[in-house]
């Protein structure tokens, strides 16, 4: 037609057309992102404009006129008193427990962040490791208790810090994580009795604040249980927590079961193995795996329940860190010691977070998919 | 007719959805090494009927009896008779938590107790037989559905069954992944293996079948050789489906 060629209809090659690389990929330069347009100056302006006006005083109190060395008197001025947690730190890791001892919780702590570390890689976990947990979980509560091997008793009402927050943790999810699954499977069982059992169980303890049910099991137990029977407070915040993790962690299993195609079951049953060995071996190991986010999100708010305890008299890490606080020779660093605290906590939670995110890409639990 | 039972002997088997009446009086002698192909419209009843003989459906009436065990509601009848009857299933169905070699050891470990480096050995035998060892150690989504499907034969061989169900193993394959799988159930046709395959693959049938059956609306209407099935159909259906069928 005219001078412009237009394209022609169809390019048939004669021959296949060899690869070749993909254009370079230009990086964003960070000023791009930060002023590139107006909407963005205005969000960065305002966010430094923010830092320039909070951290001077931040750091100013925290480095500054930090006080990091001396005694109660050189905290009455100046900037955060740093010292107070170096004086107080057993305190709060330990609590009330004696002072002479507390290489006892120390070691309990030990034995448990050994087996933790022992049993982050999935081939490790068999019965020898299963094994190891319940002797490295029962040796870490008789050194806590004493009493025999010539170690003073100690009662738990002695016992506090972080070995509370760590042994709640643990054994509620330790005694909640198969009560769950149970419940999970149970709800979806088609015997009615079974059914309305889980459902029930799973609604009534979902359905109330932890606290309640703290103060229930710390209460209301010891008046519904025969004279004579007796079970330690420690034991009944234990219950407590049990339950409200096995309510919880229950209902994310029961999405990941949900999400198990029924084609896994049948083919699991056509090779002839039992309802349980298809549950445990095939439905189960895929359910947790689809559910892994939202497991992670149910144990790290475990976690932090555990500081619940503190309204049945219990010394967890967060009330041994306010039990420090009623020194009154120190001049009340409140800020200073609920950083303490929040920084374990952070760091229990940020190392779980990190595990599981690790954890979800691996094949064997669906990664690969 | 013959002194060996039967190894499927499904006698006056009814079975119903709800009020829907799946299998409609259906009666089936299947001789062991027979091979058996079943085609039909879909809803015809194919794969309640194959699915019946491993449990897999449980018949509401008349009589099934796969193996000399006649299959009740009571679990153990259906165990013992699942440990001796293989299926492939349209969707391949493979673990996709466990590795190729997992998916074959799993059953033989767990359910017959098998030693497990015996259950690998036997495994890797089944995997050469389908033609991908090299494959063992990966998870099945990073194989293609033509290798997840012979995967999925393999895990089935190594519980040494005696009889394979197959429910239109290739239906979920692309054109060129068809032939593949098609290759080993016809190796496996020529070893005698006792086979009830649901299929459209009329290749397939002519070549390894002894008896093509046509279902409809729950009942077998046909029940013949190759030969006098594509040639001589008995039933105007048979005849409008395999007008349907052939391109």
């Amino acid at each position: 037609m005219s001078g412009t060629s237009a394209p022609p209809e169809a390019l048939a090659r004669a021959g296949v057309v060899a690869p070749r690389p993909p254009p370079p990929r230009a990086p964003k330069p960070l000023w791009r992102s930060l002023f590139g347009d107006a909407l963005s100056t205005v969000i960065s302006v305002l966010g430094f404009a923010g830092l320039a006006t909070l951290l001077p005083r931040l750091l100013s109190w925290a480095v500054v006129h930090g006080v990091w060395t001396g005694g109660a008197e050189a905290c009455r001025e100046g900037g955060a008193c740093w010292v107070f947690l170096r004086a107080k730190a057993r305190l709060i890791l330990f609590g009330i427990y004696p002072p002479d001892q507390q290489w006892r919780p120390m070691a309990a702590i030990l034995i448990i962040l050994g087996l933790t570390l022992w049993s982050l890689a999935p081939s490790r976990w068999n019965f020898r490791t299963l094994a190891a947990w319940v002797l490295g979980a029962g040796l870490a509560l008789l050194l806590m208790s004493g009493g025999v091997l010539g170690l003073e008793p100690e009662p738990t009402s002695a016992w506090g810090g972080l070995p509370i927050t760590l042994l709640l943790t643990l054994l509620s999810l330790a005694f909640g994580f198969p009560m769950a699954v149970a419940l999970a499977l149970g709800r979806r069982s088609e015997m009615p009795v079974v059914r309305c059992l889980s459902v029930g169980t799973i609604e009534l303890v979902r359905g109330l604040p932890l606290v309640t049910i703290l103060f229930v099991a710390s209460i209301l137990l010891p008046i519904m249980l025969p004279d004579g029977v007796d079970i330690d407070n420690l034991a009944r915040a234990l219950a407590a927590l049990t339950v409200f993790s096995a309510a919880y962690i229950a209902e994310v299993l029961r999405g990941g079961l949900q999400g198990v195609p029924i084609g896994q079951v049948e083919a699991a049953r056509a090779l002839g193995m039992s309802w349980w060995g298809t549950t445990r071996r095939v439905v189960l190991p895929q359910a947790i795996g689809k559910v892994i986010p939202a497991l992670t999100n149910t144990v790290v708010v475990i976690v932090k329940n555990t500081s619940l305890v503190l309204v049945v008299g219990l010394f967890d890490l967060l009330s041994a860190g306010r039990a420090a606080l009623t020194d009154p020779q120190w001049p009340e660093p409140y800020v200073e010691t609920y950083l303490f605290v929040a920084l374990i906590y952070f760091a229990i939670c940020f190392s779980i977070s990190r595990y599981t995110f690790w954890l979800e890409r691996r094949p064997a639990l669906g990664g690969a998919r | 007719m013959t002194d060996t039972p039967a190894a499927v002997r499904f006698d006056g088997v009814n079975k119903w959805y709800g009020d829907y009446h799946a299998l409609r009086d259906v009666t089936l002698s299947v001789a062991p090494g027979e091979r058996i192909v079943i085609c039909g419209p879909s809803g015809s009843g194919k794969s309640t009927l194959i699915r019946c003989v491993n449990g897999l459906e449980l018949h509401q009436a008349g009589r099934l009896c796969v193996n000399g065990v006649e299959l009740t509601t009571d679990e153990r009848s259906i165990d013992r008779v699942r440990r001796e009857v293989g299926m492939v299933f349209q969707s391949f169905n493979l673990f996709p938590h466990k590795t190729v070699l997992e998916n074959c050891t799993l059953a033989p470990i767990t359910v017959r107790r098998t030693p497990a480096a015996e259950a690998e050995a036997v495994a890797m035998h089944f995997l050469e037989k389908v033609r991908i060892p090299e494959q063992a150690a990966k998870y099945p989504g990073q194989l293609s559905g033509g290798q997840q499907q012979r995967v999925a034969i393999a895990r089935a061989l190594c519980m040494n069954p005696q009889i394979m169900l197959f429910d239109e193993p290739t239906s979920a394959l692309d054109m060129e992944m068809v032939k593949e799988v098609l290759d080993i159930m016809i190796a496996l046709a020529g070893e005698g293996m006792t086979m009830l395959c649901v299929t459209h693959e009329m290749g397939f049938a002519r070549r390894a079948a002894d008896r093509i059956l046509f279902m409809d609306a729950g009942q077998i209407l046909e029940d013949a050789a190759p030969e006098a099935f594509f040639h001589r159909p008995q039933h105007a259906r048979t005849r409008a489906f395999l007008g349907q069928i052939s391109h």
